[in-house]
């Protein structure tokens, strides 16, 4: 039987004490102690012989060292957790993290349970796949989503979703590229980039990162950069319909947007996650848009409309014509990454996601989209009525609602602890989100009436 | 990027097959190459991870984003049933989607400012990642090697195990073990060695420990065995080789809340940080099938299908040696390891290849060390490594 039991009795001897220390970086003379992330010293009793805790001679990483606080969104589940801690008869409202809560449907479940019954069978056991994906379901993503788009089987390559994607791009492009985000944008990419080098040091009086362009997007630019006043830089990371404002860019602000990465020599980094919640005729690929095929990579996902986000699928287009300055083409180096740092999605995820671009998987897919859509029209109407200004909702499932003058962490906390609903502080996905909320509308319906009726109780 | 020298090793063997299959359309090539898994996984593990899909289209069952570093269960289980009483903690767990992405993970963790130490031959990914993270100097066509790296002989000579007197300091350490092209359990001598020295030099082991499940003989089967192994490694695991998850995708990493940086900032915290960031956790259905594979009946059912795999071993092992070759491996690791002395690997491979259609992996794919040996992979089904075995034996006699 495979077990790691040790006979070994010297074992004990070597767990040695836990000392705890408050982190920071030695090399950095300038590095505050934060707050948010100190760990508590736990001191374990030891024998008597122990000596002091070893530290290896291995510098940490001083890019890791740059990075301000957590990952945003595992702070806001530690936030919602206590909160639930301190009041355990709340009912806890969670329109905070963009987690998926409606049931897969079920032509989309048989698909995946298909293929996890399949490999206990001889005919069916599949082992490694190959890195790039599944070629049936390459080519349905190619043929549902980039259908007359000339997008080929061969320019997709399967993930297991956006985030990794995210940083296997990051890694292909190495530490030296610069990169532009739209502020405020989804954290991965400005966090993806500091780990690799990219940027430089955080600094506290602009909340930014040195070396990373920022690219204000607000209700007075209709969410839209101002490309005249934006610097060039290699990669561009822009997401449409947007996580968090929720607005989908138009066709003409894309075809400004890609001819601003033609005459800069940029790469276009487009998340198109969103894409199936747009009700308007805002593109949902950015290769919709003339010549994108020539500076553009999208990546997108199964997450929020199939409900993977347990599940695990997504999925990058690196067209052939995409080079880099030497000619190169950018798909091959690409295809190295998936090959080497990567083994491909769950070959039973791959199943579930050819489901999903079944007929009736598009179908089952589009009620579920409808149903958040819904929530989302509810949740808007809310505040609408309430007075504020609200933003996004159309085309995405995130509705981002104005405080203006408020620190949006505290509007956070006051919300949540007057009405027990987790939502996401604006300033966590960059300056520009400060002074906004963002409220998720991926909930039962019964969760989002109520949190609606807390929101209007407290704002009226 | 531009330093890599060719395609990673497995996409290029993949490719090999393929022309061979194309120039010879009825042969029956049998795929001794690329370590894929064949064998069907047990159905109390599927079982499990159809019953977990399903749910998924229920209300009360239906769960969406899961913790990054896994499910507490999945964690517990790897914790009690496999590490059993060595003091590892669920919470220093971090469940993946498979090694090669851990090692990645872990370099992205590590930086460019880093060096490492490989074995040679060994598993090309730590190499690989190692380059494309930028830790690496260029590739030199005369040694065959990377600058920068510190490549540690493994041969029959040093009985597969570095000579550590005469290994230069480096940060990290990829070892891997039993090891994967040698087949080679280190014993545990040489792994207190491996922790004395990496202690002493202040250097982070990551000890891959994906083959553990093969042990035969009392070779330890983690790098926790060893007293003192907690403050300088990391180890990575996998339940491809283990439970025929090589399409499934799953593993994890272990990472001691003892292991310090040199400023004293424990790297558990850095590779959480990874994790949360680059990362959305291993997905659910494969975790379900993970924690199956972890209760007792499905601990026995997996290890029938790991005990089918070595009797493989033992096998080509067997057919090889009546042949008059030197073999390596095969009795703690699916692979055997085969001497051709003064031949090319990739001239033996290809000779392999083109009189019996059997794909093996030429040994310099794995580095300069493996010159002149061929692996071969145990994972087939019985009837193929058979007539592997009588086509080897008409060739090789």
């Amino acid at each position: 039987m495979y077990s790691l039991m040790s006979s070994s009795p010297s074992i004990s001897s070597s767990s040695s004490s836990f000392v705890g220390q408050t982190h920071f970086d030695s090399r950095n003379p300038n590095a505050r102690l934060p707050t948010k992330d100190s760990w508590i010293c736990k001191c374990v009793s030891t024998p008597p012989t122990e000596t002091t805790a070893h530290m290896t001679k291995v510098s940490r990483n001083a890019n890791m060292a740059k990075l301000k606080a957590g990952y945003l969104f595992p702070e806001i589940a530690r936030r919602r957790s206590a909160h639930m801690l301190k009041y355990p008869d709340a009912q806890v409202i969670s329109l905070g993290i963009g987690d998926t809560t409606e049931p897969i449907p079920e032509v989309i479940i048989s698909g995946l349970a298909k293929k996890a019954h399949a490999l206990s069978t001889l005919e069916g056991y599949s082992g490694y796949g190959a890195e790039q994906g599944e070629k049936q379901l390459r080519a349905a993503i190619a043929s549902t989503y980039y259908a007359d788009l000339s997008i080929e089987e061969s320019d997709i390559f399967v993930s297991d979703g956006a985030k990794s994607d995210i940083s296997h791009l990051q890694v292909m492009f190495g530490s030296n590229v610069t990169m532009a985000v739209q502020d405020p944008s989804y954290p991965a990419y400005v966090d993806s980039s500091v780990i690799l080098g990219q940027t430089g040091q955080f600094q506290k009086d602009v909340e930014k990162y040195g070396k990373i362009e920022y690219m204000k997007c607000n209700p007075e630019n209709g969410f839209f950069p101002d490309l005249s006043t934006v610097s060039r830089t290699d990669i561009i990371f822009f997401c449409s319909p947007n996580n968090p404002t929720g607005n989908a860019a138009t066709r003409e602000q894309l075809t400004r947007l890609v001819q601003f990465a033609k005459d800069n020599g940029s790469i276009l980094v487009y998340d198109s996650g969103y894409a199936m919640f747009i009700s308007d005729d805002s593109p949902r690929s950015i290769f919709e848009i003339p010549g994108a095929k020539e500076v553009a990579i999208e990546v997108s996902s199964f997450s929020k409309h199939a409900g993977f986000t347990g599940v695990r699928l997504g999925w990058t287009v690196v067209p052939k014509e995409l080079l880099y300055s030497d000619g190169f083409p950018v798909a091959k180096d690409f295809n190295r990454i998936v090959c080497t740092t990567f083994n491909v999605a769950s070959n039973i995820s791959q199943a579930g996601g050819l489901a999903c671009l079944s007929p009736e998987g598009l179908e089952g897919m589009h009620k579920v989209v409808s149903f958040y859509k819904e929530n989302t029209n509810i949740i808007m109407e809310t505040f609408i009525s309430l007075g504020f200004s609200v933003y996004g909702g159309k085309n995405s499932p995130y509705v981002w609602v104005h405080f203006p003058g408020q620190s949006s962490w505290d509007v956070f906390s006051e919300i949540l602890g007057k009405t027990h609903v987790v939502t996401t502080p604006g300033s966590g996905f960059g300056p520009a989100g400060d002074g906004f909320i963002r409220v998720c509308a991926f909930g039962h319906r019964g969760n989002v009436l109520e949190a609606c009726k807390r929101f209007k109780q407290l704002y009226k | 990027m531009e330093k890599l020298r060719n395609g990673y090793l497995f996409p290029e063997i993949a490719m090999r097959e393929l022309e061979h299959m194309k120039k010879y359309p009825t042969a029956k090539v049998i795929s001794l190459g690329i370590g894929d898994t064949t064998e069907p996984i047990p159905d109390v593990v599927t079982s499990s991870m159809a019953n977990h899909a399903r749910r998924l289209s229920t209300v009360e069952g239906y769960r969406g984003y899961g913790a990054e570093q896994g499910n507490k269960a999945l964690r517990k289980a790897i914790a009690e049933t496999l590490y059993g009483d060595l003091p590892i903690k669920d919470t220093e767990i971090f469940v993946s989607d498979g090694s090669q992405c851990d090692i990645s993970r872990l370099q992205l963790l590590l930086g460019s400012n880093v060096t490492i130490a490989v074995q040679d031959p060994t598993f090309p990914a730590y190499i690989d990642s190692s380059v494309i993270i930028g830790q690496t100097g260029d590739f030199q066509d005369e040694t065959g090697k990377y600058q920068n790296i510190e490549y540690m002989p493994c041969r029959p000579q040093n009985n597969f195990f570095p000579d550590l007197t005469t290994t230069a300091t480096t940060d990290v350490i990829f070892i891997c073990s039993p090891n994967n092209p040698t087949g080679h359990a280190a014993s545990r001598k040489q792994l207190e060695q491996l922790v004395e020295f990496a202690r002493a030099n202040g250097s982070i082991i990551i000890f891959d420990s994906a083959y553990a499940a093969y042990v035969t003989d009392d070779s330890p089967r983690s790098i926790f065995e060893i007293p003192g192994a907690r403050e300088v490694a990391i180890e990575i695991s996998s339940f491809s080789k283990f439970a025929g998850f090589t399409g499934v995708r799953l593993g994890w990493t272990v990472v001691p809340d003892e292991l310090l940086f040199s400023n004293g900032f424990p790297v558990i915290k850095d590779f959480n940080r990874i994790v949360c960031t680059c990362f959305n956790g291993a997905s659910s259905v494969a975790q379900a099938g993970g924690l199956a594979c972890l209760s007792s009946d499905g601990l026995m059912a997996v290890q029938s299908v790991v005990d089918y795999y070595k009797e493989n071993a033992k096998i080509l092992g067997d057919t090889f040696t009546s042949l008059g070759l030197d073999v390596y491996g095969g009795i703690n690791a699916p692979y055997a390891w085969v001497h051709f002395p003064g031949m090319k690997s990739w001239d033996v491979f290809t000779e392999l290849l083109e009189k019996t259609h059997i794909i093996t992996v030429p040994g310099c794919g794995f580095g300069p060390g493996g010159e002149e040996h061929i692996r071969v992979s145990a994972f087939g089904h019985r009837e193929c490594i058979l007539e592997a075995s009588r086509r080897l034996k008409s060739l090789l006699s």
